[in-house]
Formats: C-alpha cells, sequence, structure tokens
C-alpha cells in the first residue's frame, strides 16, 4: 500500500505549504465542531473576529490577555530549547505574582511607586526562577523526570496561593468574606492608551532572548545542550551549569509575568489569576517553533480567541468554551502538519505483471528510496 | 485526628472518591505500559462525563450513558493516538492539547444539561449496595458493613478490573507483548508483536477507562453538570500512575491514599479543635498528594538501577531508526 520515509530538510515553501494546510485543516474542523454543535460557524467566526479587534475595547481586552501569554511563552521556550520539559508555568506564574503580592504587602501604604513597582518585579523574577529551580536541580543532578515533577509544582502552587487567600493573607476588612486586599495605587503599572504599560515587557524580552539565544555564547551553549547533552559535553561545555542558569532564565520570566499580570491588570492575588496561562503557554511556544519574534504573533492570536470568545458568548449565546475547542484542534492539527515536513509517504504501486516476487521488488525499492542521511533530530 | 481516619463514614467516603482515581490510573497506567505518556487524562475524564451525562439524561438509560461515556473518551483518546502513534508527534504537547478539546468540548456540550439532576432509575441503580448486610449484629461487623460493604456496583467492578489487569499485564502473553512494547519497541517489533496495534488498543482502552471514571462524577457523586466538573483529578490521576509505579494492584491501594487525602482536608475542617492548626488546614492538606508523588519522583530517580516506569515513554517509534 504505502510507507512512510525520512524526508531530508524540507524546502521553507514546503514548509509553508503544510503549515498553512495544517492551519486551514485545523479551522475547517474547529468550524465543523461549531457546526455540530449547533451553531452556525461562520456567524461565531466573524463576531469572534469582530469581538477581538473590531471594538477599541475589544483591541485592548486582546492585547491585556496577550501580555502573560508571550511573557510566560517566551519564557518557557527558553528551557524548551534546552529540551528540558518546563510544564510549571503555571505553578512560575502565580509563585511569581505571589512574590510580587508580598512586596506590596510589607511595603507602607504611602512607598513611592518608583521603588515599589521595580521591588515587585524583581521578586516576581526572583520568585519564578526559585520556583523553576527547585524541580530544574533534581532534574540536573538526579535526571528526576521533569515533566512530572514540574507539573506537580504547578498544584503545590494554586494549593499555596488558595491558602494565602482563604487563611494567611486575608484582609481582615473584608469581613468574613475571603480574599487578599488590593496592592496599593502607585503599584500599578500606568496604562498607555488604555494597556496596561506591561505590553512593553515581552516585547523588550523578545529582543533580548533573540540576541541571547542566536547571537551569544550563553544561547549557542543552551541550543548545543538541546540538540545533544553528550556533544555539549564532549566539546568541553559545562552542561549542568549552563542547564541550571537556562532553567533560571525561564523559571524568572515566567515569574515575571505573572507580577506584570498582577501589577497592570489583576491588582490583587487570586487562585484563579494563572487561569491556564502556563498550559496554554506551553502550547504557543510549540506552535511558534520557540522563535521569539513568532510567540508574540501566536500569543496575540491566542488572545484574540479568548477575547472574541467572551463576546460570542455574549452575543450569540455560543459557550466561551468553544475557544478551547478551537485551541486543541488548531494545535493538533498543525502538530499534525509536522508529521508531513519530518516523513514523507511513499504509495507502492502494485504492478500484477510482476513477474519477481513481491518480497525483492519491496527490499529494492526501499533500497533506493530510503535516505542515506536519516534527519534523526526531533523537532523541539 | 485519629477518631476522623478511622470513623466508618470517612473510609466509606474515601472509598467511593477513590473509584474515579482507579479507573482514571488503570486507564493512564496501560496507555503509560504501551509507552505513550497522555496528559490528556483530564480531557478524556471530562469528555466521557459529559457525553454519558448528557445520553443518561435524555435517555434515562445507564447501557446508553456507559456507551456514550465510552464513545467521548475513546475518540479523543484515539486522536491522541492516531497524532503520536502515527504522526509521532511530541507527546506531552499532543495530550494538552488534547486536555484543551476535550474540556472546551465537555463544557460547551456539557451546558445544555446544566441544572438538571441523574434521572431516578439510575439514582435507583447506584444505590443498591449488594454486598450490604442487613442489621449486623456485632460493632465490628457494623464497622466493616459501613466502611467497606455499603457501595455501589461499580466500586467492586473497578476493584475487580485492577485484579483482571493485574493478571493480564504479568500473566498473559498479551499483557507481556504490552509491556515489551513499552519497554523496547524496537525489540517487541523485531520478536513479530504488531506494535502500532497493541498502542492504539491499549491507549483507546486506557482513554476509555478514563471516561468512565470521569463518568462517575456527575452521574453519582455529584448527581449534576456544573463547568470542569474533574476539577483536576485527571492531573491526579497522571501522578498517581507514578505513585503506584504502573502496578495496577498498587493502584487500588494508591487511589485510596489519595482519595483519602483529597477529602481529608474537608473533614478535618468541620472540627473546631483541629481547623485551627495550620498543617491540617484544608488547602495545606490537598497539596499532601502532589507531594508524596514528588517524593516517589525523587526517591525512584535517586536510587540507582531504580526501575523508572516504562522505558519508552515520550519516545516516538519510526521502524527505519537504527
Amino acid at each position: 500500500m504505502f510507507r512512510i520515509a525520512k524526508r531530508e530538510k524540507a524546502s521553507i515553501t514546503d514548509s509553508i505549504r503544510f503549515r498553512s494546510l495544517g492551519f486551514l485543516a485545523g479551522l475547517l474542523l474547529s468550524m465543523g465542531f461549531i457546526a455540530v454543535l449547533g451553531y452556525n460557524p461562520f456567524s461565531a467566526l466573524v463576531t469572534l473576529l469582530i469581538g477581538a479587534f473590531g471594538t477599541g475595547t475589544g483591541l485592548r481586552n486582546t492585547l491585556t490577555f496577550a501580555i502573560p501569554l508571550a511573557t510566560t511563552a517566551l519564557g518557557l521556550s527558553v528551557a524548551f530549547r534546552m529540551k528540558y520539559w518546563n510544564i510549571g508555568g503555571e505553578g512560575q506564574l502565580l509563585i511569581g505574582a505571589t512574590a510580587a503580592m508580598f512586596v506590596s504587602l510589607v511595603a507602607g501604604e504611602n512607598t513611592s511607586g518608583w521603588i515599589l513597582v521595580p521591588m515587585m518585579l524583581l521578586f516576581g523574577f526572583i520568585g519564578g526562577a526559585w520556583y523553576a529551580l527547585i524541580p530544574g536541580l533534581f532534574r540536573v543532578y538526579f535526571r528526576t523526570n521533569e515533566t512530572l515533577f514540574t507539573l506537580m509544582m504547578n498544584y503545590l502552587a494554586i494549593a499555596f496561593v488558595k491558602y494565602l487567600y482563604h487563611v494567611l493573607w486575608k484582609d481582615p476588612l473584608k469581613s468574613g468574606f475571603p480574599g487578599i486586599r488590593s496592592i496599593q495605587e502607585q503599584a500599578g503599572l500606568p496604562r498607555i492608551l488604555g494597556v496596561s504599560a506591561g505590553i512593553i515587557v515581552p516585547v523588550i524580552l523578545m529582543i533580548v532572548l533573540y540576541v541571547l539565544i542566536s547571537r551569544t555564547k550563553p544561547g549557542y551553549e543552551i541550543r548545543v545542550v538541546g540538540e545533544s547533552e553528550p556533544t555539549a559535553h564532549y566539546a568541553g561545555m559545562n552542561v549542568q551549569k549552563i542547564m541550571v542558569g537556562g532553567i533560571i532564565l525561564s523559571g524568572g520570566i515566567v515569574g515575571l509575568a505573572g507580577a506584570v499580570k498582577l501589577s497592570g491588570e489583576t491588582l490583587t492575588l487570586t487562585e484563579s489569576l494563572g487561569g491556564g496561562t502556563g498550559f496554554t503557554a506551553i502550547v504557543i511556544a510549540w506552535l511558534a517553533n520557540l522563535s521569539a519574534p513568532i510567540i508574540l504573533v501566536v500569543s496575540f492570536l491566542f488572545a484574540a480567541l479568548q477575547q472574541g470568545a467572551q463576546i460570542i458568548q455574549l452575543r450569540l449565546n455560543v459557550p466561551a468554551a468553544v475557544a478551547e475547542i478551537i485551541k486543541g484542534l488548531m494545535l493538533m492539527s498543525f502538530l499534525g502538519s509536522e508529521f508531513f515536513l519530518r516523513y514523507r509517504i511513499i504509495f507502492n504501486k502494485r504492478d500484477k505483471s510482476q513477474s519477481y516476487p513481491q518480497i525483492l521488488s519491496a527490499s529494492q525499492s526501499s533500497d533506493i528510496e530510503t535516505d542515506k542521511t536519516p534527519d534523526k533530530e526531533v523537532k523541539p | 485526628m485519629i477518631s476522623i481516619l478511622t470513623s466508618p463514614d470517612f473510609i466509606s467516603s474515601a472509598i467511593s472518591f477513590s473509584v474515579i482515581l482507579l479507573l482514571g490510573t488503570l486507564g493512564e497506567l496501560l496507555t503509560e505500559r504501551a509507552g505513550h505518556l497522555n496528559l490528556g487524562v483530564e480531557g478524556m475524564m471530562l469528555l466521557g462525563a459529559s457525553f454519558g451525562y448528557i445520553a443518561a439524561v435524555r435517555s434515562s438509560s445507564l447501557v446508553f450513558a456507559l456507551v456514550a461515556a465510552c464513545l467521548g473518551s475513546g475518540l479523543g483518546a484515539l486522536m491522541y493516538a492516531f497524532l503520536t502513534v502515527s504522526l509521532r508527534v511530541n507527546q506531552t504537547v499532543t495530550g494538552l492539547a488534547l486536555t484543551m478539546f476535550g474540556a472546551g468540548l465537555a463544557n460547551s456540550v456539557g451546558s445544555k444539561v446544566a441544572g438538571t439532576s441523574t434521572p431516578p432509575n439510575i439514582e435507583a441503580f447506584f444505590s443498591f449496595h449488594p454486598l450490604e448486610m442487613d442489621s449486623p449484629n456485632s460493632a465490628f461487623l457494623r464497622f466493616i458493613n459501613k466502611a467497606f460493604l455499603s457501595h455501589d456496583v461499580f466500586v467492586y467492578f473497578s476493584i475487580v478490573l485492577a485484579v483482571l489487569l493485574c493478571v493480564f499485564l504479568f500473566r498473559t502473553q498479551e499483557g507481556l507483548a504490552l509491556r515489551l512494547t513499552g519497554e523496547n519497541t524496537a525489540a517487541a517489533d523485531a520478536s513479530g508483536i504488531k506494535v502500532t496495534r497493541i498502542k492504539y488498543l491499549y491507549i483507546v482502552i486506557g482513554g476509555v477507562l478514563c471516561g468512565l471514571g470521569g463518568l462517575y462524577l456527575p452521574l453519582v457523586q455529584q448527581g449534576y453538570w456544573i463547568e470542569n466538573i474533574t476539577a483536576g483529578q485527571g492531573w491526579l490521576v497522571v501522578a498517581l500512575v507514578i505513585f503506584v509505579r504502573w502496578h495496577p494492584i498498587k493502584a487500588i491501594a494508591g487511589s485510596f491514599v489519595f482519595g483519602a487525602l483529597s477529602i481529608l482536608g474537608s473533614s478535618v475542617q468541620l472540627n473546631e479543635r483541629l481547623s485551627t492548626i495550620p498543617f491540617y488546614n484544608q488547602y495545606i492538606m490537598s497539596m499532601f498528594p502532589f507531594f508524596l508523588t514528588i517524593v516517589v519522583l525523587v526517591i525512584t530517580s535517586a536510587r540507582k538501577g531504580a526501575w523508572r516506569g516504562p522505558a519508552e515513554i515520550g519516545h516516538p517509534y519510526f521502524r527505519e531508526d537504527r
């Protein structure tokens, strides 16, 4: 029937072609699902787009949603470059926000914003970095599975924030209701055209990370460690030091995202501050192929989906959960399209008039068509 | 504290809570034994719960509900299997995508039955306790009766299933083939095992078990549908599989421990004296299962020569890679 062979490096046109086919497939599948659920997919799509980009409020909300998504995805991409599966973004983000909240709580009511905001951001970075470092050190020195360890750390962080929210940091002024007091007015980030000034954070980080990864020695080392740890080791690199550094940077940026979200958007710490950002960011980083500029674009699109979904729920009574369906399907079809970039399908034409045995023809054709230099690397 | 732990009511509710975890764990265990880490448990549980619950409400038939739950979660698992087995996509990301998709679909369709409750005939089925004794005469028997024997068919079914799966995994040819596939796919392939069939089959069966576990939540435990009804139990399952070291019998004990820990917080909170101590706070207590899993992870990784689970987890298999 058919068999599969590895493809040599796919050309850029192929890459664009298969990826856009994947995107199209995802879109069609999503619209199909919306139709099956009994809603009009076209009006849902149009309302979603208008809701996300068409109005000033919509665009502002989209940008506000995009800030934590982009920052978190940028942070995670550093770890993913080293093939370190940091899926603890949700926890690192929450702990970053908690550290920033801590600064706001211990600071006096009249502390200047010029001290307060930088301290909150710094503590956010430290909080996230520290929280990422716990599983990181175990991974580097004991080879503990980091995927599962960081996953568990998410739930510890959520439970911890719940504890702070309901017990330890409960605001006595809220008379019995749980909740932490809001941050001081001057601790909030200023607004630019109605959007939190935090929007510059992912933009600056994108430039810094782009230069760091592709133009500097530490960035080069991070990439080599990701390609092959033994190679990095034989080249004389200190793999453990590089990994620890990368993990600190990754977790720190994610923690910073939490602090920026706290200071620019939510203004207080709640148990739902993360809201799945850490998980969505993994998807974003992956879809963007870990490239920093593309992460910003994909984050913006995901934020638009999130904002648009709220509008279709409001206007068309379509459940907002539809956004999750679209996200999941888009991701799956995009991931599926990667297959066609790495492999090609060869259809064996069965010729009835063949006189030699089938076995022979199969082995011959595989000799000819199998690539001589199989490209074994699995794309991160 | 001890009096809470040994009260028959507490043990009884811990057991009925742990059914969901047990079924999910058995499912994920099979999937991981085939060499695939499916992080989509939460999504598959939600799919099973929503599809099954809708079928239950619309048809008032338990059979339809079970079939629908199997279909919903099985299809989710099939998508995962197609992507990771045939298209060799990264398992972690595919699992997360499945969780997103499953949660989105489940919450979209589930919103149509929000506010309805489980049909009375299904409720009656689950309030039938096959092993319960009528008015036992000694205190000891009364304790055993309340704690262990007053459960519905579903509970005993899942325990029997765990035992059967243990026999299957370690005493049958097919079980051996499954374990070999998870340990060394190339060797399994070379020895004539149809690895693609094995992987597809057990990923889908695993998904179906997760879905059945999920169905128990709205159908029996809550009696109604709410958005994101699983509330993170799918992730608890992923942790549990490691905690029980990929073993079905240990899964019975493990899910009981996790189930007990999950409800312990809210039980302790009712006790005035204990609830003032921070350690016994329900939010702190809800950390224990995850903390325990981390401890198990670290201990096994630090121990030289310890078995760290099926070796093929996370590695896509391509026959021409040598």
